[in-house]
């Protein structure tokens, strides 16, 4: 199953903005976190994350700062201020919404529950 | 580097490298954190078996195509692609159609602009004609430019167009009397609001997007040091036109005044925008020196004048008496709009993801400078008003000034947070960029409500 483009757009800036709720993080150890939540089933070109980090920085929902790789790369990490925790706050609260209305709707249909499960946003 | 790779996987990353760092979009601390990706993807996909060269071709795949990427990018740092404005997506072939474009534009300026000369009517006439509809004769020229560069949609146009038709409307039905101010007034924010309504085409009608907005007002300052660049040219080419005629014993002044000036100042406007797309890295060097230059010059401009103003005001019976005369008065709206204008200019040259540096603070001391002169211009403008009566010049620098104070006294708090870590720049951008329609607004009621609220005098 691939998860439609539209869909991956509006889940990217809440699970970017959760996992680094979680902690200080960078780029690539980002992308491998998200494959990992979503089972690889979300993904993106790797390279589309970077822009949206930026948009992150420049809303001031994130703060970075330029360190060093274990072996001495400069690498750029990220993490999140408190407005970020705010607005994160905020798309929690908005998802939730969108998703317990869609379990309801979903609720009686072939008893199916998954949250991303429908056919119809899966695309092929 | 401390990875273990080897020389020809190195070999490949700073070829890479080098193609990436060719996008504008893209720029050097981007490549860096894109390297950084590439090569913790190459580490993983070779550990998991993959030899060195097929683990750099599927980690460059995995970044995703360079046009979309760059494209990503551009959305997001525009202010970086002042080189190539329009998104990647436009191929390059209309960079020669723009040349062919503008200058057949120009030419329809100028010739639009000397049109009135087929019914008597001369550029230096005492006759309201050109007060009227000098702006309308030459801006819709450059709409039409951005318009048809950016192939904006039939709602766009309509959009743009709508309120050249209305200003032209008012400006041919309303029966100013002679030498009325309210005609100066209409006329000089008839071309003011026109110019923002330009924007809406420069944008391609995305007026909601505050950074297209900074684009507009880049593209704006940008513009006006163009202007002033051709105006150089042209007033030495004036100069010469009028010795070397004189030389041999015949006067040109009528010919400058009558056909070089108008058509010059006509094909100018639309060159100079055309000048700012094409020619954008000449003048992205420019930039940032010159409000670099100018932005402590007018603080101390400003600060010298707020000592003046005091000790004028200690020294007079009356602390307004500094602007005794209505012309200083709006002298003063003047510098209060360029200082605006300077700030604005350098915020949309700005990198909005650097930290606060010196200039900022000096942004800083510029804008509590304005709102601090700007009180002063209001207490004696209200003085006068208070003393003299209303009159449209008055109300107009009145509205104006209530605008700019309101406009800086909110910059100076979002600046100030900005310089204490506390807000990114983009709160100050989203306000300053918000702040257009407010003018555009004030420009609308001064050209529409002003003439007939007074009587067209």
């Amino acid at each position: 199953m691939k998860i439609g483009k539209d869909l991956v757009a509006a889940a990217a800036t809440p699970m970017v903005l959760g996992i680094l709720a979680d902690g200080e993080s960078y780029g690539y150890a980002i992308l491998q976190r998200v494959g990992e939540l979503s089972g690889g089933e979300l993904e993106w070109s790797d390279g589309m994350l970077y822009p949206l980090l930026h948009r992150l920085e420049r809303l001031g929902h994130v703060e970075s700062s330029w360190g060093a790789s274990p072996s001495g790369r400069p690498r750029k990490h990220y993490r999140l201020s408190a407005e970020g925790r705010a607005a994160f706050a905020e798309q929690r609260r908005q998802w939730s919404v969108v998703s317990k209305a869609l379990q309801q709707v979903w609720q009686g249909r072939e008893g199916g529950t998954d949250l991303f499960g429908a056919p119809a946003l899966g695309g092929a | 580097m401390g990875d273990d790779l080897d020389a020809a996987t190195e070999q490949q990353i700073s070829t890479w490298r080098t193609y990436v760092s060719r996008r504008e979009a893209i720029d050097g601390r981007d490549v860096d954190e894109l390297e950084d990706h590439l090569r913790d993807e190459i580490g993983r996909l070779a550990a998991s078996g993959l030899d060195a060269d097929e683990a750099f071709l599927v980690a460059v795949k995995r970044l995703g195509g360079l046009d979309d990427l760059s494209r990503e990018f551009a959305r997001e740092h525009s202010e970086r692609l002042w080189k190539q404005l329009m998104l990647a997506d436009e191929p390059a072939a209309p960079r020669a159609g723009g040349l062919a474009l503008a200058v057949g534009l120009a030419i329809g300026a100028a010739i639009a602009v000397k049109l009135p000369a087929l019914f008597g009517i001369d550029f230096a006439d005492p006759g309201d004609f050109y007060p009227r509809f000098l702006a309308l004769l030459i801006l819709p020229f450059v709409a039409a430019y951005f318009l048809v560069r950016r192939r904006a949609s039939a709602a766009t146009v309509l959009v743009v167009a709508a309120p050249f038709v209305l200003a032209a409307v008012l400006m041919a039905v309303y029966p100013f009397q002679p030498d009325a101010a309210t005609l100066v007034l209409a006329s000089a924010h008839c071309a003011v609001g026109l110019w923002l309504v330009i924007g809406i085409g420069y944008v391609d009608g995305r007026v909601r997007s505050s950074r297209a907005r900074m684009d507009f007002l880049r593209f704006t300052g940008e513009w006006v040091v163009y202007l002033a660049l051709i105006a150089l040219g042209g007033g030495v080419l004036i100069a010469l036109t009028m010795g070397v005629f004189a030389a041999i014993g015949m006067d040109a002044a009528l010919f400058v005044q009558e056909w070089m000036v108008p058509c010059g100042v006509a094909g100018a406007v639309v060159v100079a925008a055309w000048l700012v797309e094409a020619k954008q890295s000449v003048i992205e060097n420019i930039a940032p020196v010159l409000t670099k230059l100018f932005t402590p010059l007018f603080t101390l401009l400003l600060l010298a004048f707020i000592v003046a103003g005091v000790v004028q005001g200690f020294s007079t019976a009356s602390g307004v008496e500094v602007f005794g005369q209505r012309d200083l008065l709006i002298l003063f709206d003047v510098v209060l709009v360029v200082v605006v204008g300077l700030l604005l200019y350098a915020q949309s040259a700005r990198d909005p993801l650097a930290p606060p540096s010196w200039f900022d603070r000096m942004q800083l001391v510029l804008v509590a400078a304005a709102i601090v002169v700007d009180l002063m211009v209001l207490v004696a403008m209200i003085g006068r008003i208070a003393e003299w009566g209303a009159s449209p010049n008055k109300l107009a620098s009145l509205g104006l000034n209530v605008i700019l104070l309101a406009n800086l006294a909110g910059a100076a708090w979002l600046q100030l947070r900005f310089a204490m870590r506390r807000a990114p720049l983009e709160r100050l951008e989203r306000w300053q960029t918000g702040f257009l329609p407010v003018y555009l607004a004030w420009a609308a009621v001064v050209v529409v409500v002003f003439p007939p609220a007074f009587g067209y005098v």
